[in-house]
């Protein structure tokens, strides 16, 4: 629970189907001086999931997560970027707080299932396997995040609205009278506060500001970088340089601190490859495999032909060029409405 | 709201508070429908409520063994301790320019923000006084400490996270001796042990009426006559102009019955609880590889056990305690999930990662061998799978 609408709502919806139902907030890590501007976590916010919570008269607990979050989403966000790539720390923190610490922390209370307010829905397939789905409400779909999760851990899930659309789950929220907070659904990372996340990287890594050449594909020096960390793929804003047509960041070269520009023709790619390959189902489909991708959280779906590589690393071969492919973003498959899986791309 | 806590959930939680007495409910309730007059009025519902009022203040004096005049009702424990460290810190600057105050280390925290708003915005000299491993002040250390400037010395009876008692007469006559105000937070002491100010040597006490089996929101504070105090609540005259505001005379009512009941009985209940105590302490020490009992073995309140756990998390023990149906307490949980050491454990010299791992379990009027039973099955392998 975190005082939103969404948890709010699915733990209503399911103390009203007759599940026991205990009340979780985890207490993850802000920068100290900074509590209350944590998206989720601030005092006021515990005292909104409180009083929902005594309102559909469910117990309500709070634990203690800052170290393990702090250990290991924030501690991984600030080493991916030092290492030139761009990470997402939700989608990590849903594989290895939510879904593995608070897991646990589930099973010893003696609980079958968490349960949260995501917008993704499953379903057993016919061989008694958990599909994860889209959500119904597709402008609100949240399966991208919950991509990483594997059979048992959807096996102990529940999903309560991603069956609504969000205009309904306010609706219930108000008919079930619970005051939630009225919070915009922010995209931006819930412990970064009031900071952008260069001011972040500035502050708790100040080695960042490691400037360094700005070259073109061919090698040659156009201008100065502040640090990799600074700027993503696509990024056009901010480079400094003076030329006759718009230059975009290709990429990144973290051994040679080097930021690599070229123009718009350069930008599209239709190959990338991923690894750490998590498939929902438990195994890999037969390969190739012709399903849709999404890059980014927010990005289009495009059509690509999943091909294996080494190991079990995976090639995406898109029909289109794409300019934004961002090591360290995690590739999502969809066929259908169903999540087949992910990886990370590198 | 349908209750949440199934029939067979044991309340180990007697410290933080105690279910009203059914006799105190019934000596409560005509004050909220026939006598439900203001004591400060002049006409007969006034001066029949103000009746109450001192009957109230009489059965307490007694119980205290000092002057009627000599107790001021206040709305709670932590207000008397208020009145007692910022009335009289304050009058003894005015009357002989003393700027010291003296307290443990082991205070409530009534006791120690308001000596540390003391000091930070009224700028006294405030001073702790360190405590041995059992978390008692040594009655020569305050002897050493005092000083011609102290305006006031306040030490807690029994302290309400360890259980100890301090020897507050011995503090009392060397405070008497150095002619220095002395101040003891009672709460916690008021429903086992006696409260009698003579033999305490004390000029301020304070108790707080729902410690002792009375309603949330009353208390009391003795003040020794001739001992400068300033109120702190200042309105009307009420309390001889100590303590302004409306009489809330179901609940003085209530209180006084209370403190009566409990006082009359708690040499009965002091020797069960002692039992029930000792058996659940030896039990668990027993049982329970890296713990410790805190506090002092057997100067401690009768009705009081509290552990810490080596490398236990105290938020997460007591959710797991109240998932399998006990309600107990910590030093060092905090409901928003962000455990700190308490200061009185750290106080006593134990590690953080000691102290994180407190557990307090206050036994009561209700508590019977069987819940003391039950507690002894369940709570080793709780503590083992949070080891885990």
């Amino acid at each position: 629970m975190s005082g939103g609408v969404d948890s709010s709502v699915a733990a209503a919806l399911l103390k009203e189907a007759g599940y026991d139902v205990i009340g979780i907030m985890l207490r993850l890590w802000t920068e100290p001086g900074d509590e209350s501007n944590n998206r989720c976590c601030t005092p006021d916010a515990m005292a909104i999931a409180r009083r929902v919570a005594a309102r559909l008269e469910i117990p309500f607990y709070v634990i203690d997560a800052q170290d393990i979050f702090y250990n290991t989403i924030v501690k991984s966000f600030i080493d991916g970027y030092m290492h030139g790539i761009t990470p997402n720390p939700c989608i990590l923190c849903n594989q290895l707080i939510r879904w593995d610490f608070l897991l646990n922390h589930a099973f010893n209370l003696g609980a079958q299932f968490i349960a949260t307010g995501h917008y993704a829905r499953l379903q057993k397939d016919d061989n008694g396997n958990v599909q994860l789905r889209c959500a119904y409400d597709l402008t609100k779909d949240q399966s991208y995040v919950l991509s990483r999760l594997n059979q048992f851990q959807l096996a102990h899930s529940l999903f309560p609205i991603g069956h609504l659309a969000k205009t309904d789950v306010r609706s219930l929220a108000e008919g079930f009278n619970l005051a939630v907070a009225n919070r915009p659904d922010s995209q931006d990372l819930c412990f970064l506060g009031n900071s952008g996340y260069r001011e972040f990287l500035l502050r708790h890594v100040p080695s960042t500001k490691k400037p360094g050449p700005i070259i073109s594909k061919y090698g040659e020096q156009l201008g100065t970088h502040d640090g990799l960390a600074f700027y993503t793929i696509g990024q056009r804003k901010g480079l400094n340089i003076s030329a006759s047509y718009p230059l975009y960041v290709l990429g990144k070269d973290p051994l040679h601190n080097t930021l690599i520009v070229g123009p718009a023709s350069d930008l599209g790619q239709q190959i990338l490859n991923t690894r750490d390959v998590n498939w929902i189902a438990g195994h890999r489909p037969t390969l190739p495999l012709r399903c849709k991708v999404k890059i980014r959280y927010k990005a289009k779906p495009e059509w690509a032909e999943i091909h294996p590589s080494e190991s079990d690393f995976l090639t995406l071969h898109f029909d289109v060029p794409l300019r934004d492919i961002t090591p360290g973003q995690v590739a999502v498959f969809y066929q259908d409405d169903i999540c087949l899986g992910s990886g990370m791309i590198f | 709201m349908r209750s949440m806590i199934p029939e067979d959930y044991i309340y180990f939680d007697y410290a933080a508070t105690t279910p009203l007495d059914p006799r105190v409910l019934q000596v409560m309730l005509p004050f909220f429908s026939q006598n439900f007059g203001n004591p400060s009025s002049i006409h007969r519902y006034g001066q029949q409520a103000e009746a109450a009022v001192e009957t109230a203040r009489e059965t307490c004096a007694k119980i205290l063994n000092c002057q009627p005049g000599e107790i001021v009702f206040t709305s709670c424990g932590t207000e008397s301790n208020n009145l007692a460290l910022r009335g009289t810190a304050l009058a003894n600057r005015q009357s002989r320019n003393a700027n010291h105050i003296l307290v443990s280390s082991v205070e409530h925290h009534a006791i120690t923000h308001t000596a540390e708003q003391l000091h930070r915005v009224f700028g006294f000299d405030v001073e702790f006084l360190p405590v041995n491993r059992f978390g008692q002040v040594d009655p020569q250390d305050v002897a050493a400490r005092i000083r011609p400037d102290t305006a006031i010395v306040s030490i807690i009876y029994c302290n309400n996270e360890i259980g100890t008692i301090n020897p507050i007469s011995e503090i009392g006559e060397i405070c008497r001796s150095a002619n220095v105000p002395f101040h003891t937070d009672s709460v916690q002491a008021s429903a086992y042990l006696s409260l009698n100010v003579q033999e305490l040597k004390v000029d301020l006490l304070s108790i707080g009426a729902h410690k002792f089996y009375g309603p949330k929101g009353v208390g009391a504070l003795f003040i020794r006559k001739n001992t400068p105090i300033i109120p702190i609540q200042t309105g009307g005259g009420q309390e001889s102009g100590m303590r302004a505001g409306t009489y809330n005379v179901p609940y003085i009512a209530g209180m006084a019955e209370a403190l009566h009941l409990v006082q009359s009985e708690r040499e009965e209940l002091s020797a069960s609880l002692t039992l029930m105590r000792d058996r659940l302490i030896g039990q668990m020490l027993e049982e329970i590889p890296q713990v410790q009992l805190t506090g002092h073995p057997t100067q401690r309140l009768p009705n009081h056990v509290s552990f810490v756990f080596n490398q236990v998390d105290g938020n997460l023990l007591l959710m797991h305690l109240d998932r399998v149906g006990f309600a107990c307490s910590s030093g060092s949980a905090c409901k928003t999930g962000n455990p700190e050491p308490s200061d009185v454990l750290l106080a006593l010299g134990l590690s953080p990662k000691w102290a994180l791992g407190s557990l307090r379990v206050t036994l009561g009027k209700h508590t019977t061998p069987a819940h003391i039973d039950l507690l002894c099955d369940n709570l080793p392998s709780i503590v083992s799978k949070l080891r885990a």
